[in-house]
Order: structure tokens, then sequence, then C-alpha cells
């Protein structure tokens, strides 16, 4: 196995990043890859969290890194999948105690235990997404459909142009077709004109997002919501399947119009 | 003592170095360089030294055994220059032909043209680039994105970032684009932003005409 290394990423607060890294790991275990999550927002941990391991942590990432502990021995094991693991942020320190490098060895040495590294990053441009950026094979960047969180994944993508990383991709969350047809919303081809980077995936918002993150099950599990589906999507379109663009709320034009553009783009 | 290559061979200028010395030096550079020398046509060029038949003729035979050929001598003295046209040696250097004057002026369509940067790629927010001269962006210049420069600007893409042409006071610079929204123009002194209303994407030339920024359809 030699892993490759997602790094899930925004800008901008609150999009849904860890969301994001959550419903793609259990996504890709689904789909019989074997994953480890990493969360490197020291500090703020959450992915734990939302995965429903937070009871589980005894040693964090800045413990592997300092070597208080063995990397296996911060490895938690989701119950649920047994080829998922999270590696957990560090709740009481802060980014300084993690550096790049730090971050490219942990990897390195994870490669061959998995074929997926997911890294959740934390918002911001600084110290922390230098982090979660470094070991980075392929970066997928979050957005909303709303212009500041547009403009900061915006900034995002330069800088990840600017360290060469990547690819970078592109995923729409929380669209709200209802929204995006009254006009009242930015479109997904809207949101991919400005951005100009390939477009993985379309989120649309649902509540189950957050009933099922509330109780550290997330929503990719749940079968009937639309979201679930978006994220099993572009899991599978991470494994390099064709997935066809899915039909929001009988809003067919506007998703039959996107599949064109990327099926005779990019 | 001087060695050049011309038209006719190999030339040797000793200026107003003695005959003796002259001679004894040309020897020395003969034999020690006697690959570049060897079968070469020399002219020498002996400023006042007075060399008559008797001389030139020694000289000769001596370049001989060295396999070179003595084509020309060029003095002053008219001892030398009998001595040496009687020889059959050259004694003047065939001037180039100058070719009579065009009187036509050459065209001039070689333009120098002025200092610019070429950006081949799209800006994206916080970007910045910042030039003394002018600006071409071959991409976007997305908001957030910022160009200075104190020439004109111009974007092949759509430019709705921040932009300054003129920076440095230069009211005649422009800036165009193939949509031209940016979130705030300036040209020199002058500042705009781009209405609200703005139409359709079109490519456009902004100015100042009359103190004000104003931005004109680019007319095929």
């Amino acid at each position: 196995m030699n892993a490759k290394v997602l790094t899930i990423t925004s800008g901008k607060g609150g999009v849904g990043k860890t969301t994001t890294a959550a419903n793609l790991a259990i996504a890709l275990t689904s789909l019989g890859q074997k994953v480890v999550c990493i969360d490197t927002d020291i500090g703020l941990r959450n992915l734990d969290v939302v995965l429903g391991l937070e009871n589980r942590i005894v040693y964090d990432l800045v413990d592997v890194v300092e070597g208080r502990c063995r990397l296996t021995q911060a490895m938690i094991r989701d119950r649920r999948f047994e080829n998922l693991h999270l590696i957990p942020a560090a709740q009481t320190r802060d980014k300084t105690a993690l550096a790049p490098d730090d971050m490219v060895r942990l990897c390195n040495e994870l490669r061959p235990m998995a074929d997926w590294i997911v890294i959740d990053s934390p918002a911001g441009i600084e110290r922390g997404f230098r982090n979660a950026l470094a070991p980075s094979d392929e970066v997928l960047v979050v957005t909303n459909p709303e212009v500041s969180s547009l403009r900061d994944a915006d900034r995002i993508i330069g800088l990840v142009e600017a360290e060469e990383k990547g690819p970078v991709k592109l995923i729409i969350n929380r669209i709200n077709p209802a929204m995006v047809k009254r006009g009242d919303m930015l479109s997904a081809p809207d949101v991919v004109e400005l951005l100009s980077i390939p477009l993985i995936g379309i989120v649309p918002e649902d509540e189950a997002v957050l009933v099922s993150t509330n109780h550290g099950h997330p929503v990719v599990l749940n079968e009937k919501s639309k979201a679930g589906t978006a994220f099993l999507n572009i899991g599978r379109r991470l494994m390099g399947e064709e997935v066809p663009w899915m039909s929001l709320n009988g809003n067919d034009g506007l998703f039959k119009r996107l599949g064109q553009l990327f099926n005779g783009g990019s | 003592m001087d060695i050049k290559g011309i038209k006719e061979g190999i030339l040797i200028s000793f200026d107003d170095l003695e005959w003796r010395y002259a001679k004894a030096l040309l020897l020395e550079k003969i034999s020690e360089k006697q690959d570049f020398f060897q079968g070469g046509k020399l002219v020498l060029s002996v400023g006042n030294a007075v060399l008559g038949t008797k001389a030139l003729k020694e000289l000769s035979e001596t370049l001989s055994s060295h396999g070179i050929t003595l084509h020309g001598v060029l003095g002053q003295s008219s001892v030398t220059q009998n001595a040496a046209q009687k020889m059959g040696l050259i004694t003047k250097l065939e001037k180039p032909v100058i070719k009579p004057e065009m009187n036509l002026k050459p065209l001039d369509t070689v333009i120098e043209g002025e200092s610019a940067v070429f950006v081949r790629k799209t800006l994206r927010s916080g970007y910045k680039v910042v030039y003394h001269g002018h600006v071409v962006v071959f991409g976007d210049v997305n908001p957030g994105a910022e160009i200075v420069a104190t020439g004109s600007v111009i974007v092949w893409g759509r430019l709705r970032g921040t932009v300054h042409a003129g920076a440095e006071g230069d009211q005649s610079a422009v800036v165009c684009a193939l949509d031209l929204s940016p979130t705030q123009l300036r040209i020199a002194s002058k500042i705009a932003t781009t209405p609200e209303d703005h139409a359709v994407p079109q490519p456009e030339i902004a100015s100042i005409a009359d103190g004000h920024i104003i931005a004109v359809p680019w007319q095929h």
C-alpha cells in the first residue's frame, strides 16, 4: 500500500471542512479502502467529535511528533469500520507544536499502512494550513456558494499553486437548489467560473448533516440523505470512477449543464 | 607589434620600431607560432623604415624558408615603396569599395517597444503584481488580487480585482480587459469602481477623458 494524501482545506472557517473530511473518510472506507484521518487543527480539534471517537482518545498528533508514543498508539480505530483510523489533534497545545516537516515525516511513515490519508486542515492560511498542505498529494478545497467563502477559497488555491502542490479540486458545499433557482445564491457554474479549478463534488444543504454530526454518525451513513449521497459520489470520483452529477430537487437543468461543462471542458 | 587578419592575408604593423629590431621580433614570432604563419601571406607595415631591394629579397627568402609568402610592404619611404613594387609586392591595401550613397531614408519599421511584464496565469486573491512599466496578464484577475503598473494594464481574461495603471501619474495609461469589472480601477490619481448594473461582459478599454475615468467597449 502506498497511501495518497488528501488535504481538505478552505481558508474560511465553518464551510464544512471537518464534515467533508469525516464523510469522505467513511465514503472511501465503505468503498473498501483503508483510510487514516489526521486532524491538524491543534487546539480546536473537531474531527474526533464528528466521527464519534472523542471518548477513545489517549494519545494525539503532538504526542506522536514529540515522541511520547508510537504512531500506531495514536491511531484510533473506528469500531464501525475496521479500515478507518483517526489520529486526533491535541486539544491543549497550539499549532506551533507542529511543523510542516513533522507532517511530511508522519505521512511517510503512514503511507505503507493505508490507501488514503485524509488530512483535515484548520481554517486560515498560517502555520496550521501549511502543516496540512506539506505532505499533500491532492488538495480538496471546500467552499460555500457565498462571496466571502469564495474569496478565501481563491486565496487558498493561489497559495497551493504557489507551493506547487495539487492537483486542487473543488467541493461546493451547502448549495441550496431552490435559492439558486430564485437567483438568490451563486450557482455551481458561477463558482467554477471564478475559481477555475475542476469540480469534484456538489453537496446540497441538508438538515441531516447537522443531525448526524451531533450524533457523531456522519451523514454519508444515511442512505436517504442527498448530502450523504453527494459525499459518497465524491469518494467514488476520488477512486477514479465517473459518477454522473446527481439531480437535486428536480433541478435537472442546472446539473445537466454542469455535467456538460465538465465532460466537455476540463 | 600588431598582428591582424586582413583580406590580403596577415597584416603585421611595426609602427616606428627600428627595422632590425622589427625584423628580429618578426622572425621570433614566426618561429614561435610556426603553425599559425605556415602558408600565410604577409603584408608588413614598416612605417618609416628604409628598405632596399636587397633587404626585401633577403626577407622574402627568409620568410619563404618558413613557408610564408611576402605579399606586400607598406611604408612611407619612397625607397621602400619602389623596391617593393620592383619585386611585385603590393604597397597599398585595397580599400573597400564604397557604394554610392542611397538617397532613400530607411523605413522606420523596427520599434524598440516599452518595458512590460507578461503574467501567464490567473491572479487569485492575495496575489499582487507591481511593475515599473506595463503589465499584461494572460488569465483572470480575481477579486482580491492587485495590479500596480506605472504604465498600462492589459488583461486577456476577466479583470475583477483591483488595478492601478499610471501609478506614478501617467494620465495617458489605459486599462483594458475582455471583461472589465474591477473591484476598483485607478488611473494616475483618478479612482473608479464598476457600476452595479454592469452589462454583459464585453471587451472594454478604460482611460482618462475630461478628468474622469471612462470605459468604452472595444470596437471591432
